[in-house]
């Protein structure tokens, strides 16, 4: 597939990966942005001390999914008899026959995709952030864990919560677990990392030589 | 903002395939257009992707497929002390019109039946405008792209609804709810849905409009 000669990259241009236009590279300083004057799409973001408030935030999401996913999450009682369940029981919901698929599918997306995309993501960023050459194979590590983005799904689930109480709040009495809130401060700080994120900046730092 | 200059100061914007260049659309490097993988992240690329509406149909079709069962089997099965409830998801909101709760019926048929038709319709529509000049601007259509994209995943809502609600209510023998077998094929429609989108090469858009422009340019 490769030519012989090794091809190399044009790093004094940007292409806005959406829209196909290329720019003259800009860097843009911290607390700025660079965006395509043609599609909008947001090229670069860097933030200052991004990559440790990252860190931090990605070691308390991971403790955070393993405490949510075994904890009860929600109870529900009426006519004296109750139950309460965790979000790996309610992904294993699906049970019976062909849906046991299903069972698998949810747990990936509400615990073992989120919970693989923070690993990877501190795999990648420690060294980054210590000024140490990338880790081996961080950006096969970082492609996977953005390639899991969209399938990442544990704040839709949260709102899936809410949907359900209402369907069965006519139904019996629901109260939240301590499983709930962790998981409900999950995704305000899944959603406040995604926004510290500069991808670029990441690709950039990824860019330099490699350890061995 | 960082406003970044044009590459090339002549003429206006321009793509990276008319400078001989691709752009990794994974991490974003730039390369001569005849590198086939990115030599910084491995991801497969290619100047423009030549199956990409190809990938595209066959995906919409699957979701729109699996769209159909989604809707005519039980997605959620009640058993109450006296009876046993099979609820389409059509049936479903229909019953909660019955109750007289109308804002969780619109909820649930906004959700689970107008959003799912809007995607198809929106992809399909979005296929078919980059093989001509279209009437819709490039900027809408981007921005139509980017809304399927993050309204996508979004519809999983309605399976992690019948996950919560199969394990959570479940009081002996006062009442049972259980998943439907329409929750599995509804879940494959998402997905397919999801992949439809993820197929779609968005830089497709912008070279229809940057042909017709160039064509006025001539004329
Ligand atoms: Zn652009
Ligand atoms: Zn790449």
């Amino acid at each position: 597939m490769d030519t012989s000669e090794t091809p190399v990259p044009r790093t004094d241009l940007i292409v806005c990966p959406q829209c196909d236009a290329a720019w003259t590279l800009a860097r843009p300083a911290a607390g700025e942005r660079a965006i395509c004057q043609r599609c909008g799409t947001v090229l670069i973001t860097p933030r200052a001390k991004a990559g440790k408030q990252i860190i931090a935030l990605s070691i308390a999401i991971a403790v955070l999914i393993l405490a949510a996913a075994v904890f009860p999450f929600l109870t529900i009682s009426a006519g004296g008899v109750t139950n309460s369940v965790s979000v790996l029981q309610a992904a294993l919901a699906f049970s019976d026959g062909p849906l046991v698929v299903l069972s698998l599918a949810t747990a990936a997306l509400i615990v073992f995709f989120p919970l693989t995309r923070v690993l990877l993501s501190l795999y990648v960023l420690v060294p980054i952030v210590r000024d140490q050459p990338p880790a081996r194979y961080a950006s096969q590590a970082f492609r996977v864990s953005e390639a899991l983005r969209p399938w990442s799904m544990a704040e839709i689930f949260v709102i899936g919560c809410a949907v359900a109480l209402i369907k069965i709040s006519d139904l019996a009495d629901v109260s939240f677990g301590p499983a709930f809130w962790m998981f409900s401060a999950l995704v305000l700080l899944v959603i406040v990392n995604e926004t510290y994120l500069c991808r670029w900046s990441v690709w950039n730092a990824l860019s330099k030589p490699a350890a061995s | 903002m960082v406003c970044m200059e044009r590459a090339e100061q002549t003429g206006g914007i321009i793509n990276a395939r008319d400078m001989g260049l691709v752009c990794c659309r994974r991490c974003a490097q730039v390369w001569p257009d005849t590198t086939h993988r990115c030599g910084r992240c491995g991801h497969r690329m290619s100047v423009r992707d030549p199956h990409s509406l190809q990938r595209v149909w066959a995906m919409l079709l699957m979701g729109l497929i699996c769209y159909i069962p989604a809707n005519l089997y039980p997605m959620l099965r009640t058993r109450t002390l006296f009876s046993v409830q099979q609820d389409t998801i059509v049936g479903g909101a229909i019953s909660f019109i019955e109750y007289g709760s109308y804002f969780v019926a619109a909820v649930i048929l906004i959700a689970s039946v107008v959003i799912p038709l809007a995607k198809f319709m929106a992809i399909g529509f979005l296929a078919i405008s980059v093989t001509r000049p279209s009437s819709v601007s490039a900027h809408q259509r981007q921005l139509l792209f980017e809304v399927v994209e993050y309204i996508g995943r979004w519809s999983m809502i309605d399976i992690f609804v019948v996950a919560i609600m199969s394990s959570l209510v479940q009081l002996n023998t006062l009442v049972a709810v259980q998943p439907g077998i329409a929750s599995l094929f509804f879940a494959l429609s998402v997905i397919f849905t999801m992949l439809a989108a993820q197929a779609f090469d968005s830089r497709l858009i912008w070279d229809v409009q940057a042909q017709s422009e160039g064509a006025q340019r001539h004329e």
